[in-house]
């Protein structure tokens, strides 16, 4: 991870998904931020990091929507994403999907300034211990991008260690996928939902009221089963937790 | 090549998926091997220990054709015979005529699966021997007709009970579901095949190319009765599983044991080197070593050469969720799980397995345990582009040209937004989408999509602090 300065200004990569699905993700993201003293802005020209295409095997097509992000925040110091997935496309696949391209340059650089939310407030920022209250019972789900291309897992829960009444379980194999895998859901989406009903009955197992992951991917996924199949605690983002947690928002959680 | 099963990825995994006792079984044995890799790794520095591996197989992998030539020669210095087959075709003939040569017809097995690319087992079977597979699991998927489900662990997806009624029936046996009594009955019947076999045929883990070795890893001991009882000893190794000298074996053995059962160290570890000697009292009088391209060499120069590094220890499949739910049957070939997936289209073609690069969520969990650093995901998504160029329906390309037309600007990115809002009236339902037509209808079988948000993130930025 890039240190340097503290940044005092950061723009918003909110993604499509929380953009055009979740802008509460979006919303709290912005409040977390900003209650953190830092000045954010949101660069309207983005609209998605390609990886749909990228991975459905479409680079072409990849590369023409991720250069939206490119000149988004061509002048951005730091970038902060509320998704662990959208921020390893462009940490770790830009480089190479531009690779040999005249956007080589630009899309390394914003590789390296590119963060997932709670990569940036505990290994940028370095603020370890968020305060607040929420009383909840939790339990924490690894979404597999942040997890394995980023490094991300303990930043999350520490952030949440702080949160006064909320009690975290973890679950058997917290680590393991969701199922969402985007194309995925659709192309084999009999699996898709055998992996979903896995995950929130791990999830269930621990008693939790909620379960909390830093993608809306995931979120969507398991919201979706579960307002199907009525299993499971409710998918929650990370984002979102640590806002109401701190007051920045309205209870919607604890309701 | 050994026949493909009629129909798709798909098909076959939702069959497998209609069974949870296969599911509930897999999870069970990945559980136990996930476990041990990370207690058999823990306080050393595997990260050194992959570095240390993936570097040994990329230098023999990239200095191949020299590492070959050097096997060949030390084998036959030591009377291994030595037979380069291009192809499955040749491979089996070459086999063949060894056994009608040498009278064999009684053949006891070890672990191989370049045997199973091969279809060897149905090959010798339409020529009347009597095949008999020696591993544990082997000989228990052998008995119900069906071939491994797993690389090192043949018969993953079966129950304690569903192998004691196998048992039952086709041994006419009266076995308890207790491992040990299982185990007792197949050596029981497997003793017999030991001792009246006319040939062995075994895989090979490592071909030493300095000494033209053949090192061997089982935990049943079953290869080295396959490889000392009888008179003859056929070989089965992968092209591109050498390594240059014993050294090297000392960090991929580690490697292999640990990423495949999180051993430290294997219960048997056979090395051969040549037939019996005169002076020898055991031993084959024949050792050959079939040496199989079948599709290898191709990969050799393409981007993909890393899956050559492969070692088979099946970590991939023990840690992936789409190989969880319904194991390697659902890949329908030798190689299942994320190896397969990548491996399987390369050896056979993508109108054979192009759908496989498909079967995986790209968790990125097979690329993190794999002991020789093969980003195995990293092939998925090439090889997914690789198959779109010459296989993608005209539906799916259209729709990422439109795609990447419309959301190539935040002006017609932001449209599309506005017509789906306006679509999904008819749809949403309370707040969710019980059904959308295709393809999102594939989401909505078994899953509610979100609704899009009345006002998207960005026109709320705007109505708070202006553009």
């Amino acid at each position: 991870m890039s240190h340097g300065a503290r940044p005092r200004r950061v723009s918003l990569f909110v993604t499509c998904l929380v953009d055009l699905v979740h802008p509460e993700i979006g919303d709290a993201t912005e409040q977390l931020l900003r209650d953190l003293d830092l000045e954010v802005d949101f660069p309207p020209s983005q609209t998605c990091c390609g990886q749909p295409a990228y991975n459905a095997g479409f680079p072409d097509q990849a590369r023409r929507i991720g250069r939206t992000l490119l000149d988004a925040f061509e002048g951005s110091e730091a970038v902060v994403a509320p998704s662990g997935s959208c921020a390893a496309m462009v940490r770790t696949n830009f480089p190479r999907l531009f690779a040999g391209t005249p956007d080589e340059e630009r899309a390394e650089t914003l590789a390296e300034r590119v963060h997932e939310l709670s990569a940036f407030v505990v290994d940028v920022l370095g603020i370890d211990h968020l305060t607040g209250a929420l009383p909840a019972r939790a339990t924490y789900h690894d979404a597999c991008h942040g997890l394995r291309e980023l490094g991300l897992s303990s930043q999350g829960r520490r952030l949440l260690a702080g949160i006064e009444g909320l009690g975290l379980v973890e679950m058997a194999r917290p680590d393991a996928c969701c199922g969402f895998g985007g194309t995925f859901s659709v192309r084999l989406p009999e699996l898709a939902t055998a992996m979903a009903e896995d995950k929130l009955r791990q999830a269930a197992a621990t008693g939790a009221d909620v379960v909390i992951t830093g993608d809306a991917g995931c979120l969507v996924h398991l919201a979706g089963l579960r307002s199907r199949a009525g299993i499971g605690p409710r998918p929650v983002h990370l984002a979102v937790l640590l806002a109401e947690a701190r007051g920045l928002r309205g209870p919607a959680i604890r309701a | 090549m050994s026949a493909r099963p009629p129909g798709s990825f798909r098909d076959r995994a939702g069959a497998l998926l209609e069974r949870p006792e296969v599911a509930a079984a897999i999870g069970r044995a990945m559980d136990i091997r996930a476990r041990g890799r990370s207690t058999v790794f823990s306080g050393a520095d595997v990260e050194a220990m992959r570095a240390a591996g993936e570097a040994i197989r990329a230098h023999t992998i990239a200095n191949l054709p020299r590492y070959l030539d050097a096997f060949a020669e030390a084998a036959d210095r030591h009377g291994t015979r030595v037979f380069f087959a291009a192809d499955a075709s040749e491979a089996v003939g070459y086999v063949r005529e060894v056994l009608r040569r040498t009278g064999s017809r009684r053949i006891v097995k070890g672990k191989s699966m370049v045997s199973e690319e091969l279809g060897l087992n149905a090959a010798l079977g339409s020529d009347g021997a009597e095949v008999t597979e020696t591993d544990l699991g082997e000989y228990i998927v052998q008995l119900a007709h069906e071939p491994p489900a797993h690389i090192t662990v043949p018969a993953v997806h079966m129950t304690r009970a569903q192998i004691r009624d196998l048992f039952n029936r086709e041994l006419g046996a009266a076995v308890s579901d207790e491992p040990r009594a299982l185990t007792h009955m197949a050596r029981r019947v497997l003793r017999d095949r030991f001792l009246a076999a006319d040939a062995g045929i075994t895989g090979v883990n490592f071909g030493v190319a300095e000494t033209g070795s053949l090192v061997i890893v089982t935990n049943e001991g079953n290869a080295r009765m396959c490889t000392s009882l009888p008179r003859v000893h056929i070989a089965l190794l992968g092209m591109e599983r050498l390594v240059p000298s014993f050294r090297e074996l000392a960090v991929l053995l580690p490697l292999l044991t640990g990423s495949a059962t999180g051993q430290r160290i294997t219960a048997y570890l056979n090395v051969i080197a040549g037939p019996r000697r005169p002076e020898e009292p055991d031993g084959p009088d024949e050792v050959h070593v079939v040496v199989v391209d079948n599709g290898r060499s191709a990969i050799l120069g393409s981007e993909y050469r890393s899956i050559l590094h492969c070692i088979r220890c099946g970590a991939c499949q023990n840690v992936c969720p789409v190989f969880r739910q319904v194991g390697g049957h659902a890949y329908g070939g030798t190689y299942g799980g994320p190896i397969g997936a990548v491996l399987a289209p390369l050896l056979e073609g993508f109108e054979q397995a192009g759908d496989l690069p498909h079967a995986s969520s790209l968790c990125v969990a097979c690329t993190e345990v794999c002991p020789v650093n093969i980003p195995l995901h990293e092939h998925l998504i090439s090889l997914r582009r690789d198959v779109a160029a010459t296989r993608a329906s005209a539906g799916e390309r259209l729709t990422f040209r439109l795609w990447g037309l419309l959301w190539s600007r935040p002006r017609t990115y932001g449209v599309t937004a506005r017509v789906a809002r306006v679509g999904q009236r008819l749809l949403a339902r309370r707040g969710r989408i019980p059904r959308a037509p295709f393809p999102l209808s594939r989401w909505t079988a078994g899953r509610d999509l979100p609704p899009l948000a009345r006002e998207p993130f960005r026109d709320r930025w705007r109505r708070r602090h202006g553009s």
